[in-house]
């Protein structure tokens, strides 16, 4: 058995594993909060402490310098927001009956379709940078959201269907079945029961579709050239320059960039711990 | 025979709520008990043969159970009888309709599933309304079943609770109330005991029963359990390989059974089986072989019993009593003794090359056996039975 109280030499030890991986990982994000707050530069030394903290790099990334400059971090914020949230809703939106389709039936060319959907997987999306590039320009989308919301969604899509495939093979038929015989169509025991059921991974794949578009940048540089197009990752970029690199505009937009996707995880950290299905069938 | 233990007398097709059954209000009953019939079936997975041509009747209100070891085809006939499953060939009948391409929907049928398989999001209360809310029940009629179903299975706290916060037999109790609410036509039962504890189990079993009475519903029921099988079955129907290998009332099938395999699969321990040959001895039949020396009903087996035909003797380990002096059937040499307390197995053999043989005792009498000793052994000549060693068949049965 493995109940014996641990040692108090044995907390000890644990604890400071714990806060030296802690540090470990803090220390840098220390960093740019420190560099964010400090409009002058920073103070000397290892330790990350500003130097005459002040917030006026937040109020020069958002726009407070007056004039279109105003909006226009506005602006950029919103396209962040519309494209990830656009690219989360296509690939829920595709990958679910995909996925439940793949995990359930048995149909000519399942196998293989996975096996497609798998090699998508294996290039990076930025090999596919210039064919896409041609493709928006013949399609007029070069410059737009809709253009980014179609490339992201071309590799958030396959993923999401890995992922809720796995979901779906989780949730066990018989529920289902159950659902059938009670009366309910094929459709209508998806809907009433495995859709309720996969919820947890319905929302953590639209997290990873959103957190993906939202983070992501070379396509991003690649596909938007107008400055009222960008997103927030290719704002970001622009503070540091090929001869001058604003480091605390930088950091401070940074800052401002993760919150919403920290707010994101913490409002979902629910649906995240998993087990909404525990207890239907024998555990 | 069966565990009907308190049965009221039902009044069939009374469609309105009685309520003289005691403490709990009875619901009302199926609106009709039907026949379920089941011609010809076939079914294969791939290539491998699941159902071989099945024939089943079970007639209205009465409780049948499937029963076979696993991969016999009972759990998929059950399917094909709720819908989940398409035979190959043959025709499926309820209420003398053929069912056979209905979608489970349509058949006016409620499942009890071995996993339960409860909807995980809702709650009890909405676990129960589920089936009734998607056939556009009103809500009154909703609220008024589930109360009914949930006094009578003793659901009345759970029923604001998530599948996840119930224990297997609370969980168990709401796939049946489930089932219930729904008044169908017939009910299936697939395996409900499988994942009980053993107590558990024998209270459900007999709580299942009571409820079949009460109802009066035609009920199909899948176990491998034989004692499941015996105590709830009005008709028993013996699964092998994909066939219907006997059918009957429980007692019928298991002191006459028509073939090895159900000998051999109902009761516990299993029947003795020893190889010999039919000899006369003093004008009567008698089974020799193995160490064997049995006499025959000869009025079970009549012209079957040809002098020097090859037979399997089959002797219930039950059916051994200690033999008074120049009786004996045989002499076990004892292995070993399982003290149950109010009973005990001898086990061991009758030669050293023999098959193992078990030999039930008498608490008392397994008191003065030890290993090593030799125990002479009786049988009654009804108690025998008899199986042609190529087919397996009974010789009575012939």
């Amino acid at each position: 058995m493995n109940d014996a109280k641990p040692t108090r030499f044995e907390v000890v030890a644990v604890h400071g594993l714990l806060l030296l991986a802690v540090a470990f990982a803090v220390y840098p994000l220390l960093w740019v909060v420190a560099l964010a707050l400090s409009p002058a530069g920073m103070q000397g030394g290892a330790l990350p402490l500003p130097k005459d903290p002040s917030l006026a790099n937040f109020v020069r990334v958002l726009g407070g310098g007056g004039g279109e400059k105003a909006w226009l971090f506005a602006t950029q914020t919103f396209n962040s927001l519309v494209v990830s949230l656009a690219t989360a809703f296509m690939a829920v939106a595709i990958a679910t009956p995909a996925a439940y389709a793949l995990a359930r039936f048995k149909f000519v060319g399942q196998r293989t379709g996975m096996r497609t959907l798998l090699a998508t997987q294996m290039f990076p999306a930025v090999a596919s940078a210039v064919p896409l590039y041609l493709l928006l320009d013949t399609l007029h989308l070069l410059d737009t959201r809709a253009g980014l919301v179609l490339v992201y969604a071309s590799t958030a899509v396959p993923f999401a269907i890995f992922q809720l495939r796995g979901a779906f093979l989780s949730i066990p038929v018989d529920i289902e079945e159950a659902a059938m015989v009670d009366g309910a169509t094929r459709t209508q025991a998806f809907l009433r029961v495995v859709l309720p059921a996969a919820r947890p991974a319905i929302a953590v794949t639209a997290l990873f579709a959103f957190m993906s578009a939202w983070n992501e940048f070379i396509l991003a540089a690649t596909i938007l050239s107008r400055e009222s197009a960008f997103t927030l990752p290719v704002v970001l970029q622009k503070f540091v320059g090929e001869h001058d690199a604003a480091w605390g505009p930088f950091a401070a937009g940074a800052i401002l960039v993760s919150v919403p996707v920290m707010a994101l995880f913490y409002v979902a950290q629910r649906q995240l711990v998993s087990g909404l299905t525990a207890g239907g069938v024998k555990g | 025979m069966m565990a009907n233990v308190g049965v009221e007398p039902r009044t069939q097709a009374a469609p309105s709520a009685g309520t003289s059954a005691g403490e709990t209000p009875v619901p009302v009953v199926a609106e009709k008990p039907v026949r379920c019939a089941v011609r010809g079936v076939t079914k294969a997975f791939g290539t491998t043969p699941i159902l071989r041509g099945v024939d089943l009747e079970i007639r209205e209100g009465s409780f049948a159970v499937l029963v076979g070891s696993s991969g016999c085809g009972k759990s998929t006939l059950l399917r094909l009888v709720a819908g989940l499953e398409e035979a190959d060939t043959g025709s499926l009948w309820l209420a003398g309709k053929d069912v056979t391409r209905l979608p489970p929907r349509d058949r006016d049928i409620a499942m009890v599933f071995q996993s339960y398989a409860l909807y995980p999001h809702l709650t009890v209360k909405d676990n129960l309304a589920f089936g009734l809310k998607l056939r556009g029940t009103p809500a009154a009629e909703v609220a008024s079943r589930i109360r009914e179903a949930s006094a009578m299975l003793g659901l009345d706290a759970l029923l604001e609770r998530l599948p996840k916060q119930l224990s297997g037999g609370q969980r168990q109790r709401v796939a049946m109330g489930r089932a219930i609410v729904r008044r169908p036509s017939i009910f299936l039962f697939d395996e409900p005991l499988s994942n009980l504890d053993a107590a558990l189990r024998a209270e459900v079993r007999v709580e299942i029963r009571r409820l079949h009475d009460r109802l009066g519903a035609t009920t199909l029921y899948v176990t491998h359990d034989q004692v499941e099988a015996m105590t709830l079955a009005d008709t028993l129907w013996v699964m092998n390989k994909g066939l219907v290998e006997q059918k009957g009332a429980p007692l019928e099938v298991y002191e006459r059974p028509c073939t090895r395999f159900v000998a051999t699969f109902l009761g516990s321990p299993q029947m003795n089986m020893e190889s010999g040959v039919l000899v006369t001895k003093d004008g009567a039949t008698y089974a020799e072989g193995g160490g064997l020396s049995v006499k025959v009903d000869e009025d079970r087996f009549g012209s079957a019993l040809t002098r020097g035909r090859k037979v399997e003797i089959g002797v219930r380990p039950h059916d051994f009593v200690p033999a008074r002096s120049g009786a004996a059937a045989c002499s076990l040499k004892v292995e070993i003794v399982e003290a149950l307390g109010f009973e005990a197995f001898a086990h061991g053999w009758l030669r050293a090359s023999g098959p193992r043989i078990i030999a039930r005792l008498d608490a008392e009498e397994a008191r003065r056996v030890k290993t090593g000793d030799t125990l002479p052994l009786a049988v009654d000549p009804t108690k025998v039975h008899l199986f042609d060693p190529e087919t397996g068949r009974a010789l009575d049965a012939e």
